[in-house]
């Protein structure tokens, strides 16, 4: 969720092994819950749930070899409740190169938080067909939602303060406190 | 019993003399040019300069017809604020100044606003529709020494050889509007490279220099007397220059904007700048001064031109052209400040009275027995121009917010004083 | 960015943010739903004081493709010749609570006028013969699409018809420009305005000398009262020497684009069908329309560019 976040001054809350393994796990769970990948499409989230959905994908795809799960990523900028009230900066261009329609859609994304950015990624990905199903996968569960959304498969629930920043890479999962911020 | 006036302090500047004194006025005319006068009504005048009062060849007025943007009272309260004690109305009214009883009216309205001397011009076409001679002996008999089409030019070469040959007959003045219209279609400014960019169709300067010098051919066949109103290209100056070297009875003007603007102003799309002859570039204004200074030139004329605010917010194309010009014209010649006072006083006073025919009332010196139309300016104060406070109807100034040099104190018409400190008496 | 009045404003990078702003577009209008809501709760009013089917429902499909509201005044000119009635028209479009006005108009200008009486974003969707800055942006995005080129540095690109009279050509002279592009006005002495010399340009009148070394054979429309009004004698002659035909076609370079904003003359301009050229563009020119106008609305009104701080 943040580039300014230092890591330096902040805690570390999952380390490398810890965000592989959680993958590996969320990987597994998704296949168990939905008895196998027939029509399962995985949507990462511009941009922090991008290479999160392709490091899943990637084990779905070890775990089942009968079919290949296809995986895209999605930028939601152009569907969030909050154009116009602050600057907007677009991820990478949405990629969805299959058909959405039917199929079972988990959203992947790096960390939930107020749930309004799913909640513009549910909206988005109707552009694209009528999902039989929507599941949500995120690394990180920090709290404080806005809105009623609930994660299906979450890699860590992470107690936070409402202003701390999170950032979540294959490299840690990394809390800058409040105070840190902006120094 | 009418009160005596004493201007004390001021510069007197006269075509041969130049003194600090005091002018006494008193029944409509100068009675006494000397140290430590006392009058009825004693108007502070130190550093100041007083001349004869200015007279404008070229003021729009727009009455009869477009009292919207201006009437005779309230352009001759902008031209006694300007220091204009006379002003040659300009007759494209409505209906036009083509008949007596339109050039009569003018001269009354005038008489009855009281603040300058409302001179009409006459038309030299009816309806300045560039197709037949306006009645130019009864309107010379009423009074008309100028004649113009001004707005247009006669276009029909023909019609203006007879123009000026009947003229020589009356003994009046013909003064030129010079544009050859085929050339100016459409014509928004300046035919140059900001037009280019803008995608606007130039006013080349060919149009106006082609009639300039079609005109000076047709009085040196003529021999009748001819004005070039507002000259505005650096080859227009050098075609006067050369035919008042022959010694042609001609004379010319230009305008305080084309001394001080140019074209680049258009890419502001704000149709203030929009005038006819357009805003020309610096090379121009260079050869302008010149022809000031060389003589070539005789009179600043302003060329005011009054639009109410909602024609003037029209687009480039269709918004009218014309800039207010009576309360600026000083401010903005002793702003640019090329030339001497006595040479302001010259061009914006003796020579165009002279131009006009109005010579035995107005640019005369300041001496004992000259009637007292007289003009006391102080050429050092700046001041910023506000459209809102300009007594004009109408706010198209395209010098709003500019600072000036040089600004009208007193103004005396007729031996009364129409402005006393900057303020319009009536 | 408030407005959009001409390349000029836009400047290199408003110019190149945009071309990139347009591909986030286009994959919207690939997808089998073409909606986002961007811009719900905005609305963007066409005021179309010149008729353009084609620009005003490009805009129009961009405004309705982000969720914006959309609200169209076709006025004809007679009834607005007055700069009150103007003034009053935006005026009252302003106090029905309007975000963006787009403004086409015969007058040299007028996005800028009306800028000064209303809140609301501007988009010049064409002044007079002054500038067209969407078309530019169109005609960029296609050649960028096209070559797969991020700067036209070192590219040829040849305007051929009537400059003086096309707003088209300034904003594609400017926005060729900046992007590194050559540029070549090709065009008889009475088509071009009275002075270029301060234009990135080089200027030929003979057609045949530069299409064999063109990259982009940009074909201007000709109007036919350009033949009235005495720019050309005939519009045959127009068309033989300055016209695209088989012959023409075959002199192109194998890898040059030929582009025409449209709408085109048959017979004049265009003596060959677009179809007959392998590398013609002019179809993606009016399909990127879409895409470039919707980058543009959402710039102006959604990006928040103008809240400023950081993203």
């Amino acid at each position: 969720m943040s580039k300014s976040a230092s890591i330096n001054s902040s805690r570390e809350a999952m380390t490398a092994a810890d965000v592989s393994r959680a993958i590996v796990r969320i990987a597994h769970e998704i296949v168990e819950r939905n008895h196998g990948v027939e029509g399962l499409a995985i949507v990462g989230l511009q941009r922090g749930g991008v290479w999160i959905a392709e490091a899943i994908t990637e084990q779905i795809n070890k775990i089942e070899t009968s079919v290949a799960v296809p995986v895209g990523a999605l930028d939601v900028s152009l569907h969030r409740d909050d154009i116009g009230l602050r600057p907007v900066s677009l991820g990478a261009i949405s990629n969805i190169p299959f058909d959405l329609s039917g199929a079972t859609v988990v959203l992947v994304d790096d960390v939930l938080y107020t749930g309004r950015t799913v909640r513009a990624a549910m909206e988005g990905l109707n552009n694209y067909g009528r999902p039989r199903a929507v599941q949500l996968a995120v690394l990180v569960d920090r709290g404080h939602r806005e809105l009623p959304i609930r994660p299906d498969f979450v890699g860590k629930n992470l107690p936070t303060h409402n202003k701390d920043e999170v950032s979540a890479t294959a490299a840690g999962v990394f809390v800058a406190p409040h105070s840190e911020v902006g120094k | 019993m009418s009160q005596s006036i004493v201007i004390k302090g001021a510069t007197v500047v006269n075509r041969e003399s130049q003194q600090v004194a005091d002018v006494k006025i008193e029944n409509g005319f100068v009675v006494e040019v000397a140290k430590n006068l006392k009058g009825d009504l004693q108007l502070d005048a130190s550093g100041c300069i007083v001349s004869s009062g200015f007279v404008d060849l070229h003021a729009h007025l727009r009455e009869p017809g477009k009292e919207e943007a201006e009437t005779i009272e309230t352009g001759s309260r902008a031209g006694a604020l300007g220091g204009y004690t006379a002003l040659v109305a300009m007759p494209n009214t409505d209906p036009p100044q083509d008949s007596v009883a339109v050039i009569d009216f003018v001269r009354e309205q005038g008489k009855r606003a009281g603040l300058v001397d409302v001179v009409p011009s006459g038309c030299i076409t009816l309806g300045r529709q560039g197709e037949s001679l306006a009645p130019m002996a009864e309107l010379s008999l009423a009074g008309v020494t100028l004649f113009t089409d001004d707005g247009n030019g006669v276009q029909d070469a023909a019609l203006m050889r007879r123009a000026l040959e009947y003229a020589r007959g009356l003994g009046v003045t013909l003064a030129q509007h010079c544009e050859v219209a085929e050339l100016t279609k459409g014509a928004v400014m300046n035919e140059c490279s900001c037009c280019t960019d803008l995608g606007l169709p130039g006013w080349p300067a060919i149009a106006e220099e082609l009639m300039v010098f079609r005109d000076i051919e047709l009085v040196r066949i003529t021999g009748a007397s001819m004005h070039f109103l507002h000259l505005s290209t650096k080859r227009s100056v050098e075609l006067v220059r050369a035919a008042k070297r022959d010694g042609l009875p001609i004379t010319a003007e230009v305008t305080p904007h084309h001394l001080s603007l140019t074209q680049e102003l258009l890419a502001s799309y704000d149709s203030v700048y929009k005038v006819n002859p357009p805003l020309r570039s610096a090379e121009d204004i260079r050869a302008l001064k010149d022809g000031l200074r060389d003589g070539t030139i005789d009179a600043i004329a302003t060329d005011h031109a009054p639009h109410p605010r909602r024609d003037k917010e029209m687009s480039l194309d269709l918004a009218p052209p014309g800039m207010l010009g009576l309360e600026t014209a000083l401010g903005v010649v002793l702003a640019e400040g090329m030339c001497e006072i006595r040479d302001v006083v010259a061009l914006m006073s003796w020579n165009p009275a002279k131009i006009a025919r109005i010579g035995s009332t107005h640019g005369l010196d300041v001496v004992a027995g000259a009637n007292a139309n007289l003009c006391v300016f102080d050429p050092e104060l700046t001041w910023s121009v506000d459209p809102d406070r300009l007594a004009s109807k109408s706010t198209n100034t395209p010098y709003a917010g500019k600072t000036l040099r040089g600004r009208v104190r007193h103004t005396i018409f007729k031996g009364t004083a129409t402005v006393i400190d900057g303020q319009a008496q009536k | 960015m408030k407005h959009l009045r001409s390349i000029d404003e836009l400047g290199l990078d408003g110019l190149t943010g945009l071309l990139q702003l347009t591909d986030h577009m286009a994959e919207i209008n690939q997808r089998p739903v073409p909606k986002v809501p961007a811009l719900r709760g905005r609305t963007v009013a066409s005021l179309f004081f010149e008729d353009s089917t084609r620009t005003r429902l490009s805009f129009e499909t961009a405004a309705k493709r982000l969720s914006a509201d959309t609200m169209t005044f076709n006025v004809s000119t007679s009834s607005v010749n007055k700069g009150e009635s103007l003034r009053d028209t935006v005026a009252t479009i302003t106090d029905m609570g309007v975000d963006a006005f787009v403004v086409r108009h015969k007058s040299v200008g007028i996005p800028w006028q009306i800028s000064q009486w209303t809140t609301a974003s501007i988009i010049n969707a064409g002044d007079g013969a002054h500038q067209h800055p969407t078309q530019a942006l169109v005609d960029c995005y296609t050649i960028r699409e096209a070559t797969h080129a991020q700067s036209f540095a070192g590219m040829k690109i040849a305007i051929v018809g009537d400059i003086k009279h096309s707003r088209v050509a300034r904003s594609n002279i400017q926005a060729f420009s900046l992007l590194g592009a050559k540029v070549t006005l090709v065009a008889p002495p009475t088509l071009l305005p009275p002075d270029v010399s301060h234009w990135p340009v080089t200027v030929a009148h003979k057609l045949d000398e530069v299409i064999g070394q063109t990259d982009v054979l940009y074909m201007l429309r000709l109007q036919s009262e350009r033949m009235a009004q005495g720019h050309v004698p005939t519009l045959r002659e127009y068309s033989e020497q300055y016209g695209l035909t088989h012959k023409r076609v075959l002199a192109l370079k194998s890898d040059a684009i030929v582009m025409h904003p449209g709408p085109m003359n048959r017979g004049v301009e265009m003596q060959i069908d677009p179809s007959d050229v392998k590398n013609s563009l002019i179809h993606r020119q009016v399909a990127n329309g879409v895409s470039v106008r919707m980058a543009v609305l959402f710039e102006l009104l959604g990006s928040g560019s103008n809240l400023g701080g950081q993203a």
